[in-house]
């Protein structure tokens, strides 16, 4: 039997009817991740000490029947830019590879509290600028599928510990599509749920008004499961909804027959790599099998959706990043230092990669007195814009379908030389970013050989239909269950 | 030689008494920290990933001296960055707000007069928020209030700076004036209104020294008679009124030297050198700092509910200028007399205790407060608030005096020994045997003993040297420990000199 493969639902009833141990569970990933990792350098940090307290813990609660929950003894990881007190977070960057959080993430600590066992935290670009984990300030991952490919990013450790059955379930986080691509890449299922579903407080922030913390899973079904346990109001995190969290497998099961699916035709333009529209098309025609209605809707403002993507992320990037100055915590260079503008300068000098500091360059200059106007502010009415293509697009569907990148898994070094090129990867994932509304990625075909990836679109705070949607065509067809030791 | 004026603005920077922090949970009692670094968290300290949650107290506070400076309190307003690097901000930025404030044009009477030129026309200068400009005073224009933290305290040592979190993220008010104020007696007057407002809303403590207010002016000087703005320069960090007064006419004086010797002023930051007391230069405006404001994506617009702004409006105590005019008609005191009571609170609260408790009149109890009260407590340094007589027995005292159960140096022996042992007024006279005594018989004998003990005295006094009869006046409160009443004894006084005369 491979455990590494399991998914929460079949680890979760195996260790509750003690065919197996959570220590067990957790001892056996453990060293898989040691054996396994060690080739596609997913993890940043391996925390066996923290994973088997937490594996104990969730066995006494199974021993007692007490407060167990769908994820308690279930392994996961946890994507380096959230906060875990005690085991430390770097955010794949120089310049806090040696920070120990002295408090969790509220994520962190609602996984603890279901009984969670963290297994370590995975790489990412650094900071999250990046799509293929190549921005990482500290090494690459390689995709599962092929080793000479990316992950994808910036969660692409995330989804590689998940291909490459390094936990049950992973925890990343998406800024503008960084859940959902490396999910395309690595054939797992993801959310990126409504911005302000799941709190941010204790996540290293990137671009503050965008980024959305999510699961990503064997199947829509545990991505329910575990965003269940992960969303809700936060005291800590005023941009945090206030409304209740709905039961996401309440409609789970029910027929998506009559439902209307929307097509957006402005992500179906020239530049899709052909196994991956095919793939996409043979979706669209197993959604119409399963009785849905198919409808062409537009979201007119979709090209403007990268500049005012990357122009916003770059302003509150370039103010996020200001706390690194080498003063309280991280690395700190202050060698030949003649005064604390010195301590700043060198610090951020050699703990920021290129990507990071072009960003923050192109942040602070898009903020600039005389610019504002012309970049901030043009940006922020673009962003009401794309918000209300969505909302008309959700007049006439329940849900939209879109792939989640023109193209499958690319090779490392492929487009590292030009980061425009990379930054058109994210086409079809960042307009959701901007508007604040839920993606569900999930696995749909292969061209290639290499896993392609489709996302489901859906209204604000509408996740319930979005794992309905997924839930149904995982149910007929099996993409989700292909992983790189059984294909 | 041309006649100068001065245009003066000013910014004032108040902490805002709440418990906790900010933008967090931690105490905002920073002063009384064991010791440095204790009352910190993640947010003040900006560590990775935490994120501010605003004080819903911070926010009443702010209404509430919005409101007492008769501002607009706006329903939506927003949180902003302003970026910038120091070690005393953790951040990289300072949450503050920007274009859209708490609270915007309000105005604060003065008293102090200023002739007011029209301002240029433009955004923020509305000349039909001024008064008519008949009598005395001025209005200062408000052009904004707005709720920002405060930074953390650095300690410079020989070859480093220590960095003290403890104040990092207490709540700040900045309210801003428009350039109304021509001159310095002007802009200390608006400052010593403002922080009597802040301490009557308990909104501030108004301890200059303890660094909870600091003033910002702004200044410029131009031609009398002329229009135009010239370019101004601001003297940041002003702790108390004396060193607000002191740089500011220096600035002015500088500024007009540089204009007549025909140089011309650059706009920039100044200091103020209080111990050579000179302003010195810290930022030219080629180094002006690009703040590079956004709004603050961390937290959303704060909306006021109208009823909500309208329950704290209901919340506004009697503000020092309305408790003025109050205390003059219905106590006849002068002006003068009912601006020092109320220029604080707890004084005017005392002051009304004693009055509402006291048969004597009001005028009575004034100069009673005025005269020894005030020296008891400004020679032991004792804040109003701290007095340990209570107003009743305060009252029953002044009674006494006004009734003549005993005389006016008893009075005060008796207020010296309320404030240290306290007690019961009438006891304590019984006691001390202190009642006052009009017996003529007994007074008589007493005088007619001083007069044969200082022939000396006598003879001068009756050549002409009336001042000696006020040191006799003494003499017999000295040997009748006060008891004498004072109008019998000069009465006898006057009557055995004139006899010895003839």
């Amino acid at each position: 039997m491979q455990l590494h493969n399991l998914t929460i639902r079949a680890a979760s009833e195996m260790l509750a009817s003690k065919k197996i141990s959570s220590v067990e569970l957790t001892q056996a990933t453990l060293q898989r991740a040691h054996e396994v990792d060690s080739k596609i350098q997913a993890y940043v940090t391996i925390a066996d000490d923290v994973a088997l307290e937490q594996a104990k813990q969730a066995d006494e609660r199974i021993a007692k029947g007490e407060n167990i929950t769908p994820l308690t003894g279930i392994p996961f990881s946890m994507k380096d830019a959230i906060s875990t007190r005690g085991v430390r977070t770097t955010c794949s960057s120089k310049i806090l590879e040696n920070y120990v959080p002295q408090y969790n993430a509220t994520v962190t600590d609602k996984l603890a509290d279901a009984g969670a066992v963290l297994i370590g935290k995975t790489n990412m670009d650094e900071f999250g600028m990046g799509s293929s984990c190549e921005n990482s300030g500290l090494f690459n991952t390689r995709n599962p599928w092929d080793l000479d490919r990316v992950p994808g990013g910036s969660s692409g450790g995330a989804a590689a510990s998940m291909s490459a059955g390094l936990c049950n379930f992973a925890i990343g986080e998406d800024t503008g599509g960084s859940v959902r691509m490396p999910a395309g890449f690595c054939n797992v299922t993801g959310i990126k749920p409504t911005y302000g579903r799941v709190s941010r407080y204790g996540l290293i922030a990137l671009a503050s008004s965008f980024d959305s913390i999510g699961p990503m899973t064997r199947d829509a079904y545990d991505c329910a499961t575990v965003l269940q346990y992960i969303a809700g109001h936060d005291p800590k995190d005023s941009t945090s909804y206030k409304i209740q969290v709905t039961n996401y497998h309440e409609n789970i099961n029910k027929p998506v027959k009559g439902m209307k699916l929307g097509i957006p035709k402005e992500y179906f333009v020239a530049g899709m790599e052909v196994g991956v529209e095919s793939s996409i098309q043979e979706a669209i025609r197993t959604y119409e099998k399963l009785g849905m209605e198919v409808h062409e809707v537009s979201l007119p403002h979709t090209k403007y959706a990268l500049p005012v993507y990357y122009l916003l992320l770059f302003a509150e990037a370039s103010s996020n990043l200001a706390r690194f100055d080498g003063t309280r915590f991280g690395l700190s260079v202050s060698k030949d230092a003649k005064d604390v503008v010195d301590i700043y300068l060198q610090t951020r000098h050699e703990g920021f990669g290129d990507e990071v500091k072009r960003r923050i360059m192109l942040g602070a200059y898009a903020l600039s007195a005389g610019y504002y106007d012309a970049y901030y502010l043009k940006a922020q009415k673009v962003r009401t814009l794309l918000r209300q293509d969505f909302e008309n697009a959700f007049n006439s569907v329940d849900v939209l379908l879109a792939p989640t990148c023109p193209t499958t898994a690319f090779k490392l070094g492929e487009k590292t030389s030009d980061p425009l090129e990379m930054y058109l990867s994210d086409i079809y994932v960042v307009a959701t970013n901007p508007a604040g509304v839920p993606g569900l990625a999930l696995p749909c075909g292969f061209s290639n050989n290499m896993p392609v990836g489709m996302q489901l679109i859906g209204k604000h705070l509408d996740e319930q239909t979005l794992f309905q949607v997924g839930h149904a065509y995982q149910q007929v067809t099996d993409w989700h269950k292909q992983n790189p030791g059984n294909r | 030689m041309t006649q100068y004026e001065a245009i003066i603005g000013l910014e004032i920077h108040a902490e805002m008494l709440t418990n906790s922090k900010m933008f967090c949970g931690c105490s905002a009692a920073y002063a009384s920290a064991p010791e440095p670094n204790t009352y910190i968290c993640p947010v003040c300290t900006g560590l990775p990933g935490a994120m501010p949650v605003v004080n819903k107290k911070a926010v009443e506070l702010a209404t509430l001296v919005g409101l007492a400076l008769n501002c607009t309190i706006n329903e939506h307003n927003t949180f902003a960055r302003k970026n910038y690097y120091y070690p005393d901000l953790p951040k990289g930025y300072q949450i503050s707000q920007y274009e859209l404030p708490i609270a915007s044009k309000g105005y604060l009477d003065i008293d102090t007069p200023s002739p007011l030129a029209p301002l240029p026309k433009g955004e923020g200068n509305d000349d039909s928020l001024r008064p008519a400009g008949e009598g005395s005073g001025m209005r200062v224009t408000i052009r904004r209030a707005h709720i920002e933290e405060d930074t953390a305290k650095l300690a410079h040592e020989k070859n480093s700076a220590l960095v003290d979190f403890n104040r990092a993220g207490v709540p700040l008010l900045e309210i801003v004036t428009e350039p109304d104020m021509r001159t310095v007696e002007a802009a200390l007057d608006y400052a010593t209104k403002i922080r009597a407002i802040l301490r009557y809303l308990g909104v501030n403590t108004g301890d200059m020294e303890t660094g909870v207010l600091r003033f910002e002016a702004n200044i410029s000087v131009r031609p009398v008679g002329s229009e135009e703005l010239r370019t101004r320069t601001e003297i940041k960090n002003l702790n108390s009124f004396r060193a607000l007064t002191r740089a500011s006419a220096y600035e002015i004086e500088r500024q007009i030297k540089v204009y007549e010797n025909g140089g011309i002023i650059v706009q920039e930051t100044l200091g103020w050198d209080d111990v050579r007391e000179v302003t010195v230069s810290q930022r030219g405006k080629e180094d002006a700092h690009d703040y590079r404001y956004f709004p603050e994506p961390d937290l959303p617009p704060l909306r006021l509910d109208r009823a909500w702004i309208e329950s704290i409006r209901a919340q506004l105590p009697e503000l020092p200028e309305a408790k003025t005019q109050r205390f003059v008609t219905q106590f006849e005191l002068k002006e003068k007399e009912a601006r020092f009571l109320t220029s604080e609170k707890a004084l005017a609260d005392y002051f009304e205790g004693v009055v509402s408790k006291s048969k004597s009149p009001a005028k009575t109890v004034h100069s009673w407060i005025a005269g020894e009260f005030m020296r008891y407590i400004n020679d032991a340094s004792m804040d109003v608030k701290d007095v340990p007589v209570a107003p009743e027995s305060f009252a029953k005292l002044i009674d006494m005096i006004t009734d003549k159960t005993i005389g006016a140096s008893a009075g005060k022996t008796i207020l010296t020994e309320l404030f240290t042992n306290g007690g019961d007024p009438a006891q304590i006279v019984k006691e001390k045997n202190l009642a006052q005594v009009s017996d003529e018989g007994f007074i008589l004998e007493v005088v007619t003993k001083i007069l044969n003990d200082n022939p000396k005295e006598v003879e001068q006094y009756l050549a002409g040297k009336e001042t000696i009869l006020q040191w006799m006046m003494g003499q017999i409160a000295r040997t009748t420990k006060g008891k004498a009443d004072p109008n019998v004894a000069r009465e006898l006084l006057l009557k055995l000199l004139e006899e010895r005369r003839k």
